[in-house]
């Protein structure tokens, strides 16, 4: 389990540097130089700033983000699971420990039109594949659901990443 | 390696560990047997298709500012308009229509719970609907990223 603290400290120069770089590094032979360049520090400290936004876990992963869609990953279920609130933390570790969930969070119920507090994020080529592997996570639940759903996403809308906004 | 390898390698192999080093390209081309040039031109390419979105910081939820899921029921007359409302706000960051009553999916960054919660009432405001929010309370996986199967 992986509780996120609420808004560590972080200067400004790391808030600088989170802005600059979540809608990708450039890509030119030294993209910390250019960052460098841009931000008026040197590309060691941005280096190293990154380095400790990592340790302390405000950046998640520095890689590739690939587009789901146009590497054929076009069912993309969220499914959506009723679970006793006693049994919630268990049941949420054991899911997102399953290969082919790529998100798995707790939150909250709205009721009475919204009854679910957990939620996978399952990815397939096909609903089928999707379908068989929700069929997986609820043989893994057994009685411990009350009742799941899958929401399939029709259209993306809007799609930047987690952005900072002032 | 064909090209094909050679992509599925540089997507699986960097989602996580991006060199932190001068000319990260170089490194990257070193493991593959490639030049640096090469590198950057295969992942120029892999952008222009559309395949990568990026090479950059993913960065982790509610750690730097708040944010939460937030979902509405919309008539389906007015799901464009409404879409397209909710789209523009700069605190959106993501929005899709699902296949459900609810069927409007959205989430809302900012600096602090408060103007999260300003965002979600001027968007029940502006449209007048209800805004469910549905913030995250815990999480039980760490992304690691995305694997692509091999062959």
């Amino acid at each position: 389990m992986n509780r996120i603290a609420p808004s560590p400290a972080i200067d400004d120069l790391d808030r600088r540097i989170v802005k600059a770089t979540q809608s990708g590094l450039p890509l030119v032979p030294r993209p910390y130089h250019a960052l460098a360049e841009t931000l008026g520090v040197t590309p060691e400290q941005i280096m190293d700033r990154m380095r400790r936004l990592l340790a302390k876990g405000i950046i998640r992963r520095i890689g590739a983000v690939p587009n789901h869609y146009r590497l054929g990953y076009t069912a993309n279920g969220m499914s959506v699971w009723d679970v006793d609130d006693a049994a919630v933390a268990e049941t949420g570790a054991a899911m997102g420990q399953l290969d082919f969930v790529s998100h798995c969070y707790h939150r909250p119920r709205q009721l009475p039109i919204w009854p679910y507090n957990l939620f996978a994020m399952v990815h397939g080529r096909s609903r089928e594949e999707v379908e068989a592997k929700v069929k997986k996570i609820a043989a893994l639940l057994g009685d411990r659901e009350d009742g799941h759903d899958i929401l399939y996403s029709t259209r993306i809308l809007k799609k930047t990443g987690l952005r900072l906004v002032d | 390696m064909d090209r094909a390898t050679t992509e599925t390698k540089l997507i699986n192999g960097y989602q996580h560990e991006f060199p932190l080093v001068p000319r990260p390209f170089q490194r990257i081309g070193e493991s593959l047997g490639m030049d640096e040039d090469e590198v950057l031109a295969l992942l120029r390419d892999l952008q222009d298709r559309g395949a990568l979105a990026r090479i950059g910081a993913v960065v982790s939820p509610r750690t730097i500012g708040t944010s939460t899921l937030a979902a509405m029921t919309v008539p389906p007359d007015r799901l464009e308009d409404v879409a397209a409302l909710v789209s523009a706000f700069p605190e959106v960051n993501h929005n899709y229509e699902r296949e459900h009553d609810i069927n409007l999916w959205f989430v809302v960054a900012a600096p602090s719970e408060n103007d999260v919660a300003t965002v979600l009432h001027n968007i029940e405001r502006r449209t007048g609907l209800e805004v469910i929010g549905l913030p995250m309370l815990d999480s039980y996986h760490i992304d690691l990223g995305f694997r692509l199967p091999c062959g």
